[in-house]
């Protein structure tokens, strides 16, 4: 039944340039994304890394698109031995203006089979999303523990 | 009642909002929350096993007629979930929706999860799958924010053509 690719979509209050930055300005990511960085120059085909608090590049790949303020892909991989089974896969964002809402639909597909990375982003988005939501309309991301989250079924 | 073992998820969706369970649960199951980020519909719940659940039309029409399943205030609601077109749940089965509510540090995790008794189509799925996130999205601006989105929803049309293919009559 369960295809190997996660989807969410949000709809949040705001414009897509400002939802643009949220999802590519490191200093911006690093408030509601659980203390990370997102590290790139955002060339296509330049490296995409994620910078945990510590200064430790956790995940990373490629910059796949980057096409202000539409769409953004890249791929990454969890670097620790964990994830050793897990290959680079493609989260893609498509970032549609509805009024004066901004419709925002990640796609993640191409996991390796039996890998791990997608029960673990498949708890981590819907977390990641909501308190970027936040953050844009209220000006205050939530306080989500990375141990509050946990794998479905 | 239906047997719920009978039921597989189709589609989940998790939204985390800063408010509190008791808080959810209400904007969950009261008219006047839902009128306010549900594009009008209310939703009127007999809160206990067995009581009507109803989701009713800004025309007063009854969109929902389904029925509770399970009720935990405020941590768990399971409700059938049928929409009240002519022939509609007899060619589909019921729907079964669940809401779960759980503290998440200083936020809270809303699952819901949208079960069905038999395979339906990916186009007959679109229906919630559009649905769902617009409606919780509108929830969680409202508790957060007092203001609901301002939503307005192209219909799901692959699901539309499905029923009228399958001979289910749309409005």
């Amino acid at each position: 039944m369960s295809k190997p690719e996660f989807v969410y979509v949000t709809y949040i209050e705001t414009t897509a340039e400002k939802l643009w930055t949220a999802l590519t300005d490191g200093d911006f990511t690093a408030r509601y994304w659980f203390g990370v960085r997102l590290r790139s120059d955002w060339k296509v085909g330049s490296i995409f890394e994620m910078v945990q608090g510590d200064g430790k590049v956790s995940d990373a790949g490629k910059v796949v698109e980057y096409d202000p303020p539409r769409r953004l892909a890249y791929t990454f991989v969890n670097l620790s031995e964990e994830y050793r089974d897990d290959l680079p896969a493609l989260a893609t964002f498509e970032l549609e203006p509805h009024g004066n809402l901004v419709k925002l639909t990640l796609t993640h597909a191409g996991f390796a089979e039996g890998g791990k990375m997608l029960p673990a982003i498949s708890q981590g988005w819907p977390a990641i999303l909501s308190s970027l939501k936040s953050m844009l309309e209220t000006g205050q991301p939530l306080e989500i523990p990375r141990a509050a989250l946990k794998l479905e079924g | 009642m239906i047997d719920i073992h009978n039921f597989t998820p189709a589609t989940v969706y998790t939204i985390y909002i800063a408010s509190t369970p008791d808080k959810i649960w209400q904007a969950l199951t009261s008219a006047e929350f839902s009128r306010q980020y549900f594009s009008g519909f209310a939703v009127e719940a007999d809160l206990k096993v067995g009581g009507a659940f109803i989701v009713r039309a800004p025309d007063g029409s009854r969109h929902i007629d389904g029925e509770v399943i399970a009720c935990d205030p405020p941590r768990k609601l399971t409700v059938t979930w049928n929409v009240n077109w002519p022939g509609l749940v007899e060619k589909l089965g019921p729907t079964l929706v669940t809401y779960e509510i759980e503290p998440a540090g200083d936020a809270v995790r809303l699952t819901m999860i949208e079960a069905h008794d038999r395979a339906l189509s990916e186009d007959i799925l679109e229906g919630g799958r559009q649905g769902w996130p617009a409606i919780l999205s509108s929830l969680k601006s409202l508790l957060e924010t007092g203001h609901p989105l301002a939503m307005k929803m192209a219909p799901p049309q692959r699901m539309l053509a499905a029923l009228k293919a399958m001979g289910i009559k749309t409005p």
